[in-house]
């Protein structure tokens, strides 16, 4: 029922993107105007398509990561993972600069899983009686890496390049340049085979263990759709914030944490989260767009603050 | 039966586990006491193949712990870890299904359904199904997590301090259903305890340990004696006997 809600909700949103843009189109031009036409098929429905796909990937692989973190102040997108990914675009560009997408993309892939790998690495012996320890730590992490992206393509005369990969922005996407992101939502649909596995694996290891779970397995194949999906939105549209921090965390201060029965909604509310600040930010300055990231940032970390304050007991 | 044989256990250099030699037959419950870091919770944890075994060999019936796999022993053997502390916010019904995972596999069917609901009627958990784990009292929590071991429907079941948090009530109620299991169920319980009077009222068969050895091993009344509340626990309490069974006078 409320499931059909958020479908409707989001369905609603796609269509107000649809119709909202520099040029005017109304819905009967789409199908007597052949420009409009063109205008729709090629430019606004991929749009909406990217920000649908995106915002449920990061929903959906931001829950799976504070799993895997046992923690859930962490998000992939600012962890380490997304500096990763923009750090292996970048190597890839600079080394082999005539190769094709798909190598620097599976370069990208890879190292984000090391990225987020690394910081499992990183966050594993810190006590769990400090809670706050964790994000802290992943902050410095991602900062860290984020410093050597920067000094990287200082070093290669790159750093308009840089710009377009740490700030998400939806401006550039055409048919044709955004179809990584369908690898990026296969992935996190992937993960509803393992959302049981994965929710046993939140009663700690030694209860998922004795219920002959195989923690390691569960582990690396939630950190893989982590990695893809993190690397996917990077290389096509720069990084995303928040949305895989606030998103999750609403999620299960209402609903809890099966992640089989929670998982959709994650995604529904991530899409339209990300859909309606892409909205935003081409009307409140239009003809002007501000980037989606930006939006989601001041939105997102609003959000994040109450959530802190709202609910100091759990970590 | 689950068979050890020859085990010891150390963590970095330091002996935990030694000459551990036990059988522990099908059916009954056998109460593990001892005093703070005898060594009760490694034992369990080495039984339920939670840390790595060492030396020495542990079977549960014809399972081998360290070869067999996981999800195997996961339906002969079920454990409530002392640590087991939930911080996901599952629901109490939600949480008790989890106990199904080795049968369901991710899928729950209709009889999963129906022995969660028989397990919480058991558990005197139905009106506090819909709860959060995280939103009821720590005794209510406690008895959520023996339910959850409990609706494995394994023949084994280890349980390490499950009565924290439990009120004497809680106490009394949880150890009668354990006993009813054992009796009619057919189930091999082994509990660590606190109080050795739990130990005393309850259990088939009373396992005592002490710095990493196995002291004492027999039924209750010829096991809790003044003598073993000196040596081992190293107070002069004193023991009553009352209906055949011993009671330490605190
Ligand atoms: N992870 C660990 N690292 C180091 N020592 C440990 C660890 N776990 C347990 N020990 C030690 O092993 C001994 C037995 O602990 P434990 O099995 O928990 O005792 P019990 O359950 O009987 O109180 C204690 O001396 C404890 O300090
Ligand atoms: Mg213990």
């Amino acid at each position: 029922m409320r499931l059909w809600l958020g479908l409707v909700g989001v369905l609603l949103l796609a269509v107000i993107s649809l119709f909202i843009g520099v040029i005017p189109l109304s819905p009967r031009d789409v199908f007597t105007d052949p420009e409009a036409t063109r205008l729709m098929l090629t430019s606004r429905l991929p749009r909406t398509l990217a920000a649908l796909l995106a915002g449920a990937a990061l929903a959906i692989t931001g829950q799976i990561m504070q799993v895997l973190a046992r923690n859930r102040f962490v998000e992939p997108m600012t962890a380490g993972a997304g500096q990763s990914a923009a750090l292996g675009v970048l190597l890839a560009t600079l080394l082999i600069p005539g190769a094709p997408v798909w190598i620097k993309m599976c370069l990208a892939a890879a190292t984000t899983l090391a990225g987020s790998v690394g910081l499992l690495v990183l966050i594993r012996p810190l006590p769990p009686t400090q809670p706050l320890l964790v994000p802290l730590v992943a902050l410095i992490y991602g900062g860290l890496i984020g410093a050597a992206v920067n000094f990287v393509a200082y070093q290669g005369d790159m750093m308009q390049y840089l710009q377009v990969w740490l700030t998400g922005e939806l401006s550039g996407v055409l048919k044709g340049r955004y179809e990584l992101l369908w690898i990026a939502g296969v992935a996190a649909a992937a993960t509803w085979f393992i959302a049981g596995r994965i929710t046993l694996l939140n009663l700690g290891d030694d209860v998922a263990r004795s219920l002959g779970i195989n923690v390691r397995n569960v582990t690396a194949a939630g950190l893989l759709a982590v990695s893809v999906v993190t690397a996917m939105v990077v290389v096509t549209l720069g990084a995303i914030p928040f949305v895989g921090l606030v998103v999750p965390n609403l999620v299960s201060r209402r609903m809890g944490d099966n992640l089989p029965r929670t998982l959709p909604f994650t995604a529904l509310i991530g899409a339209g989260l990300v859909l309606a600040a892409d909205i935003c930010g081409r009307t409140i300055r239009a003809p002007f767009e501000v980037p989606v990231a930006a939006v989601i940032g001041v939105v997102g970390a609003v959000l994040f603050l109450i959530l802190l304050y709202r609910e100091p007991r759990h970590g | 039966m689950i068979s050890i044989r020859g085990v010891k256990h150390s963590i970095q250099g330091k002996p935990i586990l030694q000459d551990i030699n036990l059988d522990l037959p099908r059916g009954g419950v056998t109460a593990l006491i001892g005093p703070n870091g005898a060594g009760k919770s490694t034992l369990l944890s080495l039984i339920a193949r939670l840390q790595p075994l060492g030396t020495g060999t542990i079977r549960v019936d014809a399972l081998q712990i360290g070869s067999c796999s996981d999800a195997a022993l996961a339906r002969v053997l079920a454990i409530m870890p002392q640590s087991a502390q939930i911080s996901a916010r599952l629901r109490v019904g939600e949480a008790v299904m989890m106990g199904r995972y080795p049968w369901h596999r991710g899928r729950p069917g209709k009889r999963d359904g129906e022995i969660v609901e028989e397990t919480l009627r058991l558990f005197s958990l139905t009106s506090l199904a819909d709860r959060f784990l995280d939103e009821i009292s720590g005794g209510q929590r406690q008895r959520a997590m023996v339910a959850m071991a409990y609706a494995q429907e394994t023949d084994y079941l280890l349980l390490d301090e499950p009565l924290n948090n439990l009120d004497i009530a809680a106490s009394r109620h949880l150890m009668r259903l354990l006993r009813q299991m054992a009796d009619t169920g057919r189930k091999s319980i082994v509990i660590v305890l606190h109080d050795i009077n739990y130990a005393a009222a309850f259990a088939d068969r009373v396992v005592v340990m002490r710095e990493g050895r196995i002291v004492a091993d027999g039924a209750p009344g010829a096991v809790i004696t003044p003598a073993l509340m000196a040596d081992v626990f190293e107070t002069d309490a004193k023991v009553h006997l009352v209906d055949d069974r011993p009671v330490v006078l605190v």
